[in-house]
């Protein structure tokens, strides 16, 4: 035992150090299994947090980050900062802008990357050493991604908070001007790379912003989550970059833990919409709909519209009742009285389940957790292959806020954008109720055929108070 | 250059554990996946922490400053996001019957 002890003393502290940050990837990857159920999900999240705080804590074990009592004051006053803004906006954002809340905390990560990358160059620069080449090879990389990474996730932000507008943006020679900005940024790598001089990787910096803004104006709303994963799986390479820079064991796992597996989820999440990921990054999905749908026969056909009492009457004495959500039910904040609709419905007898989209809302997932929050069992939420062969025996398909989700376009109309993405079969249901705040096509800016069709009537209004007085008619019936 | 190779070893080794991982994800985790993996790689602050506390310009502080700063909005922010997310996995549904307009966890959303 002493033995033992004695060889643990003989270790230098940056063994120790190595040897805890090997305990924390171990936490990482528990945090990463655990999310594959929801039992352990918020285990292994916990798991996750006390691992980078362990890490996070470790390295002021190191003499280089200590040694300069002015540096570490900056860096516990920056630390103390970022503390003092994370925690309230993570507190207090809506349900309805996580996404939002997701893309503004990757971009930071991978700015905070691209800056380590090339801080680092300038450290070495000023040593007095020149950088190894492999070493501005990683820089060079560390910054273009995390840069790609920041810029992108902040028009990202714009478009989900709709600070601009949420249709791609395109305009005449964007493709080239794309090839020729990011040509530019491979000459000033390889210029940067031959001469290891930073003014170059500086070049670098300042065009790979340029490229996250203009790579992500082209695609639409609608494709702005997958877009979201993407850039979290860039993230986790730049901040792999950057540990290959540092020569930290940590970073490079943590980083490519989550660029493959971030890989991983974008590509199940493009699969969900039928497309391939090209497609989504480079089609500009849905800048030229309005004109083909407005023209397509949509003319002549009116809506109708009805009342909260003569549909509460049609859900009580229906036998089946399938809740289609979308990202009108987060807006309005309906989760919970649309559980109370559920409740009111089973209690008559009649059969109600939750029909998901893999994308409803504007992340994969999103309207889980919405009702999740509300309380809604498991079982009453039936992803869209489970639910869609049901949807023909249903006496009312309850749309709630969807809308590109049910449109039937993405079956039966090859020209449309969406054609080819599997939809929720609502047009198969005896009725079709839509709950609708106003006729605006939905995210990805497509007019939908379904609203027009004559099984269908809409209830126009704010989804929560829509629900609550169906909720009143049920109740009276 | 032995280094280099150690770490790319390294590298590759964590892309199949990453994808290994993550392939077992059931879609209704699919956002507190995303979040989660976000506040994991907020772990660059580690990274910040060694170039701030090795600054010498003005420069190289000015940077290191803003790099600790971002970092750190990632991780804290992250991963307090994404527990607020799960806890609502938490509740199971037949435990506690829950009145209607039961509040969520605490914040704006809950009214």
């Amino acid at each position: 035992m002493s033995a033992v002890t004695e060889v643990a003393a003989s270790l230098p502290l940056s063994t120790w150090r190595s040897a805890i940050y090997l305990v924390a990837i171990v936490g990482f990857v528990i945090a990463l299994k655990g999310l594959s159920s929801p039992k352990h999900a918020r285990r292994g999240n916990l798991a996750g947090a006390a691992a980078a705080l362990l890490a996070i804590a470790i390295t002021f074990s190191a003499g280089s980050v200590t040694h300069s009592v002015r540096n570490l004051s900056l860096a516990l006053v920056a630390m103390a900062l970022g503390a003092v803004v994370a925690v309230p906006a993570a507190r207090m954002v809506k349900m309805t802008a996580m996404p939002q809340m997701v893309a503004v905390f990757n971009g930071v990560g991978g700015g905070a990357a691209a800056l380590v990358s090339v801080t680092e160059l300038l450290h070495v620069h000023s040593t007095g050493t020149s950088p190894a080449t492999y070493v501005v090879v990683e820089a060079v990389l560390g910054v273009l991604i995390g840069c790609v990474s920041f810029a992108g996730s902040a028009v990202a932000f714009a478009k989900l908070q709709e600070l601009m507008a949420t249709r791609p943006i395109v305009y005449a020679g964007q493709q080239p001007i794309n090839a020729v900005v990011a040509l530019g940024i491979l000459v000033l790598a390889l210029l940067g790379i031959v001469t290891g001089a930073t003014g170059y990787v500086f070049g670098v910096l300042v065009l790979s912003l340029v490229l996250g803004v203009i790579f992500v104006l082209p695609i639409g709303g609608a494709d702005v989550p997958v877009l979201i994963s993407m850039l979290n799986s860039f993230t986790g390479l730049a901040v792999a970059a950057s540990g290959f820079t540092l020569g930290n064991s940590l970073l490079i796992v943590a980083g490519t833990l989550v660029g493959a597996s971030g890989m991983l989820l974008t590509r199940l999440m493009s699969k969900a919409m039928g497309r391939s990921l090209p497609n989504i990054l480079f089609s500009a999905f849905g800048a030229v709909v309005t004109a083909t749908a407005t023209a397509e026969g949509l003319d002549g056909k009116a809506v109708k519209s009805s009342t909260p009492d003569d549909i509460g009457v049609l859900l009580a004495y229906a036998r089946k009742v399938v809740i289609v959500p979308g990202y009108g039910l987060a807006v309005a904040q309906a989760q919970h009285v649309v559980k109370e609709l559920a409740d009111l419905l089973s209690a008559r007898g009649v059969e109600v389940f939750y029909a998901i989209h893999p994308v409803a809302g504007r992340m994969p997932g999103h309207m889980n957790v919405l009702l999740a929050e509300a309380n809604v069992p498991y079982d009453e939420l039936k992803e869209m292959d489970e639910a869609n062969p049901e949807l023909p025996t249903a006496d009312v398909a309850l749309v709630v806020g969807a809308n590109d989700t049910v449109n039937p376009a993405a079956v039966d109309t090859p020209g449309s954008p969406i054609y080819g993405m599997p939809i929720i079969h609502a047009d198969q249901a005896q009725h079709i109720v839509f709950l609708k705040r106003s006729m605006r096509p939905g995210f990805a800016g497509i007019d939908n055929a379904l609203l027009f069709d004559d099984k269908t009537v809409l209830l126009f209004g704010d989804a929560k108070d829509t629900l609550q007085k169906l909720v009143a008619a049920v109740a009276a019936v | 250059m032995t280094g280099f190779v150690w770490y790319l070893t390294v590298f590759v080794l964590a892309a199949f554990v990453g994808f290994e991982v993550i392939s077992k994800v059931p879609s209704i985790l699919h956002t507190p996946l995303m979040s989660g993996s976000n506040a994991i790689h907020g772990i660059v602050l580690v990274g910040a922490l060694v170039i701030m506390g090795e600054a010498t310009g003005p420069a190289q502080v000015v940077l290191g400053f803003i790099a600790v700063f971002l970092a750190t909005l990632n991780v804290v922010g992250g991963f307090v996001v994404t527990d607020r997310m799960l806890e609502m996995f938490r509740a199971k549904p037949d435990a506690r019957p829950a009145p209607p307009e039961r509040g969520g966890p605490p914040g704006p959303e809950a009214r």
